[in-house]
């Protein structure tokens, strides 16, 4: 994105700082409404929160960096979350996960050239019983298996590779 | 609604609300926790609506969504009230004839009843199935009760009595003494008393003064927090208003975990609908006293658990730890006197209050008093929510209520408190737990996760795995936690690699106990607590995997084969077509043969077999 | 107020830390993320000390902890040393470059370092991040990613603005300006440049011994070097 123009939706993200009343102490939240918005947190975006709450830039890139829920890179279409805790990973989420990996030839955190799916894990959805779990933009699939990756994944692909 | 000014009118309304539901004699409730949306509830919730409304019910028979019943194996849940007549595994297509035949024939269902596994009886009662009837449930009960979304279901059940009671009855002092009397210490994890520390920081100097609920349940396995604030939200804040009044506190901050959407939402409803009511706000039921509560959605770091990380980051900072020279009841969240206890500790306040601490106390064991929710995971039949009084045995809460170990295993350990907690073998099984006695084995409580493992579970790679949990959850400010951690990983992992070196585990040792001596702050502290405990139970398995490199679970990837079974195999050809490498050949209808050079153990034929023909050693 | 400092009682400050109690009545504690100028960080975990008596002792940072009064102080315990020693090698592990290390090192007698060498340049004592912030109020550097993963840097991995090349980081820092040229793989320390006088590390109970050089050290060393003459 570097050197790169874009006009970006300031008013959008004014109205979010706005809700919060401007407060420094809901920079998290405010970061998360602006991921919810664009699935990123854009560069611009947060030079602009950094401006209006008046807080350092490197605060925010500390705080952005820090916490799992955000991402600075664009997103895939879809998002894929493997639960990784102790339960599923007991009953074999490791396996389910390098399945996927190797299915859509990517690595945890990374999108695949497609911008169809991102992949990421996750360390517990808290709904254990259907370990190991797969959750695809929102919706979860339980009790899965190696075999089973195939055909969940082919009903978020708008063209699965053969 | 017009705010409620005082505590004859809250009584007054509740009694409104009381009749207005006797009225409405039949309802279902539906669960809708994660667990039971997850296996398709919402279908069959709108099923119900559906059927009721085109049969023309609605005046008759209510539908109930409500939060976790805690059987989560079992979702999606129902139960009709007021038989109490319960379903599970209950899909769309039983919904026609669930209301045809039962709520109008009042006939039972048997396809859907429950059968006990130990006797083959099917039962028809909620509170008969062993799964329930062996807990106790005084704080996770009336998930099953309320919808969540509504306040006059919680006002109905006596919700906020306790609240106008404190306001108007007991001063704030004694609200701290009975609190410190019910013997009640915190469900996040350390323990510590509760009226103790409410104590510290009533006595805290300064006028402002916080309080902070803590939802940001970190602990891979662990989901009793976020089902108490999707199923009865206004019991934990009920909760928190007492404990603020009791502290002198106007401000109060829920920090909660934003992986749980449905949580966050059902938080947020429960907080605009108290404010409305009157329980929230300036002047509460007309006693003069103000609190608010605002929310806070956590940006996902187990260590927020920490509560010095939690408050740095409700500053907007990231959740770096501080030293806790100066505790946070005197400096906490902006440096003000601070109160932080977790959500189930605050849905125990009403419960002390409403039925006095000398009952709370006849509960649970000499130290550890009154119940705990436990989510038992893992390798177990009835996987779900389970609350029992302290010092229930580990025997009865596997066994008796979790219904036993799935496909005939053997049971092998049972892992508490999560990455700062350890394993527990079959040799302890007779444990009382409690705070102390789950110390002693090398343990902790911590929130309340109890992981099942059989024998096809690695101890070696239970260990490895919550240490590369922790390696990425390590805040990394401290050496001995961001580095230690890390090189006991690496150590692990040539372990499980079968390049584990003699004095593996003598390095292990050492490295762990210079972090529980000098880490920063508890996630460190304890660690190494998963690495010890197996150390110290499975001291074999490490043996196995380092001198003879083999892994006796059949776990660890660069210690085992893959291989088909001929007796077993009929030649289906299913192996062959999912292997990714081609490396699995044979004639159709002949028992086939895997390739070891061209095999990557990714185990696709283990999972595809339907015939149990594929081997792993 | 009054303290037990390995020892011996001595009077305090009210307002004074452990390791400030330490400096003045002249016992060395090492540290490496503290510096008088800035605010302390307890990151380092180097100024440990041992705290309390018995099963209760505990081990806390001297830079972080106020006095109390009758506490009992060890600077140099058994525990104490122990531990530092594996800190450090954790650190050398870590960058063995930095010469603070290895001066470190060599100070605390470490003969072996048991971990892979990673060869990062940063030790993360973060004196660059408050020398920046509280000294220079640039604000330009912060700790970015968490866990293994974390590291000091400007936001986006840009020049920033902020920054006025002022050099406050590169002279803080004990890692990147010291380079030592000494270790080579696969041995990592070099132990090549004892540039100031060793301490003896030996310690009893409750204090460290203070006597330089000292006779029975020198004895005993110099019996350890026959034997190994020897072989």
């Amino acid at each position: 994105m570097q050197g790169e123009t874009i006009s970006r939706d300031f008013p959008a993200i004014d109205a979010i700082i706005k809700k919060y009343g401007e407060r420094k102490e809901f920079l998290i939240c405010i970061l998360q409404d602006i991921q919810a918005r664009y699935g990123y947190l854009p560069r611009e975006d947060l030079e602009r929160v950094a401006e209006k709450l008046g807080i350092p830039l490197i605060q925010i890139y500390s705080v952005a960096t820090f916490f799992k829920a955000f991402s600075l890179r664009p997103k895939g279409g879809h998002t894929i979350q493997v639960c990784l805790g102790t339960a599923c990973h007991v009953r074999g989420a490791e396996r389910v996960l390098s399945k996927i990996k190797r299915d859509l030839d990517i690595d945890v955190d990374e999108t695949t050239k497609d911008m169809n799916f991102t992949l990421k894990t996750v360390n517990c959805l808290g709904a254990c019983a259907l370990g190991p779990i797969v959750e695809i933009d929102g919706k979860y699939h339980g009790n899965m298996n190696t075999t089973k990756v195939e055909s969940v994944l082919k009903k978020y692909s708008t063209k699965m590779k053969e | 609604m017009e705010k409620i000014e005082s505590p004859l009118e809250l009584e007054k309304l509740r009694k409104s609300i009381q009749s207005k539901k006797k009225k409405e004699k039949t309802f279902i409730s539906i669960c809708a926790g994660t667990g039971c949306r997850a296996s398709g509830s919402e279908s069959v919730i709108n099923a119900f609506k559906e059927e009721i409304k085109f049969l023309g019910l609605q005046n008759k028979v209510g539908v109930k969504v409500t939060g976790c019943h805690g059987f989560c194996e079992k979702g999606p849940i129902i139960v009709i009230h007021p038989k109490e007549i319960f379903y599970h595994n209950v899909e769309k297509e039983d919904v026609m004839e669930i209301v045809s035949e039962t709520i109008i024939g009042g006939k039972i269902i048997d396809r859907l009843l429950y059968v006990d596994p130990t006797t083959g009886k099917k039962i028809t009662k909620e509170s008969d199935v062993p799964f329930y009837n062996k807990q106790k449930r005084i704080i996770l009960g009336n998930n099953g009760k309320i919808d969540p979304t509504d306040i006059e279901d919680y006002i109905a059940l006596g919700g906020y009595s306790a609240l106008s009671k404190v306001l108007f009855k007991i001063k704030p002092e004694q609200i701290i003494e009975e609190v410190k009397k019910s013997g009640l210490r915190g469900r996040g994890g350390g323990g510590f008393p509760t009226g103790r520390k409410w104590e510290s920081c009533r006595n805290a100097k300064g006028k402002l003064k916080y309080v902070i609920c803590n939802a940001d349940e970190g602990d891979p396995g662990a989901y009793m927090d976020r089902s108490l604030l999707e199923g009865n939200p206004h019991s934990v804040l009920e909760g928190m208003i007492i404990g603020a009044y009791a502290i002198g506190s106007k401000n109060g901050y829920v920090y909660v975990r934003n992986e749980y959407p449905l949580a966050v939402k059902h938080l947020e409803i429960a907080v605009n609908q108290a404010e409305e009511y009157g329980f929230l706000g300036k002047n509460i039921l007309g006693s003069g006293f103000n609190f608010s509560i605002l929310i806070s959605r956590g940006g996902g770091a187990f260590v927020c658990g920490e509560s010095t990380a939690l408050m740095a980051s409700l500053e907007g900072k990231p959740g770096e730890p501080r030293a806790k020279y100066v505790h946070t009841v005197e400096k906490g969240l902006w440096n003000k006197p601070t109160t932080l206890n977790n959500v189930e500790t605050w849905a125990n306040i009403p419960i002390i209050i409403h039925k006095g601490a000398s009952w709370y106390s006849k509960i649970g064991t000499e130290k550890s008093k009154g119940t705990k929710i436990f989510s038992l995971v893992g390798k177990i039949n009835n996987t779900g929510l389970v609350e029992t009084p302290m010092g229930m045995k580990l025997r009865e809460i596997i066994y008796d209520i979790g219904g036993g170990i799935p496909n005939k295993k053997k049971f092998k350990a049972v892992q508490t408190g999560g990455p700062s907690g350890g394993c527990i073998p079959e040799e302890l099984i007779d444990l009382p737990i409690d705070f102390e006695k789950l110390t002693e084995a090398g343990s902790m409580m911590g929130s309340g996760g109890m992981i099942v493992m059989d024998e096809e579970t690695c101890m070696v790679d239970v260990a490895k795995y919550f240490l590369k949990f922790l390696m990425e959850e390590s805040c990394g400010k401290c050496v001995p936690c961001r580095e230690g951690i890390l090189q006991m990983g690496e150590i692990l992992e040539n372990i499980t690699k079968g390049n584990g070196q003699p004095g593996d585990i003598e390095l292990l040792e050492e490295i762990s106990t210079v972090i529980k001596d000098t880490s920063l702050c508890a996630l460190g502290g304890t660690a190494p607590n998963p690495v010890l405990s197996t150390i110290r139970y499975f001291r074999n398995e490490y043996d196995s995997h380092i001198k003879d490199k083999k892994c006796p679970a059949g776990v660890c990837q660069a210690l085992i084969q893959y291989s088909i079974i001929p007796k077993k195999c009929i030649g289906c050809g299913a192996c062959l077509k999912q292997c990714p490498q081609n490396a699995i050949t044979g004639e159709k209808k002949q028992p086939h043969i895997i390739n070891p050079e061209k095999c990557i153990k990714c185990g696709a034929c283990y999972d595809v077999c339907k015939f149990d023909a594929i081997k792993r050693v | 107020m009054e303290i037990t400092l390995n020892g011996i009682k001595v009077q305090v400050e009210d307002d004074w830390t452990l390791l400030d109690a330490a400096k003045f009545y002249g016992v060395k504690i090492p540290t490496l993320c503290y510096h008088e100028g800035l605010s302390p960080y307890g990151a380092c975990r180097l100024c440990i000390v041992e705290i309390g008596e018995g099963d209760k002792s505990k081990l806390v940072t001297s830079c972080l902890y106020p006095v109390q009064d009758g506490i009992k102080v060890r600077t140099h315990s058994q525990r104490v040393v122990k531990a530092r020693k594996l800190l450090v090698e954790l650190l050398i592990a870590r960058c063995p470059t930095s010469k603070v290390l290895q001066d470190l090192a060599s100070a605390l007698g470490i003969e072996k370092i048991r971990f892979k060498a990673r060869y990062n340049d940063c030790i993360l004592c973060g004196l660059c991040v408050r020398m920046c912030e509280e000294q220079m109020d640039a604000k330009a550097i912060g700790f970015v990613s968490r866990g293994v993963k974390k590291r000091i840097t400007t936001p986006f991995d840009i020049k920033s603005e902020k920054c006025r090349t002022c050099g406050a980081c590169i002279y803080i820092c004990p890692a990147c300006l010291l380079r030592c040229q000494g270790p080579e793989p696969p041995s990592v320390l070099c132990s090549g440049c004892l540039n100031f006088s060793p301490p003896c590390v030996d310690q009893y109970k409750d204090v460290m011994c203070y006597l330089d050089p000292c006779v029975a050290c020198l004895k005993d060393k110099g019996e350890n070097m026959k034997k190994g003459g020897k072989k």
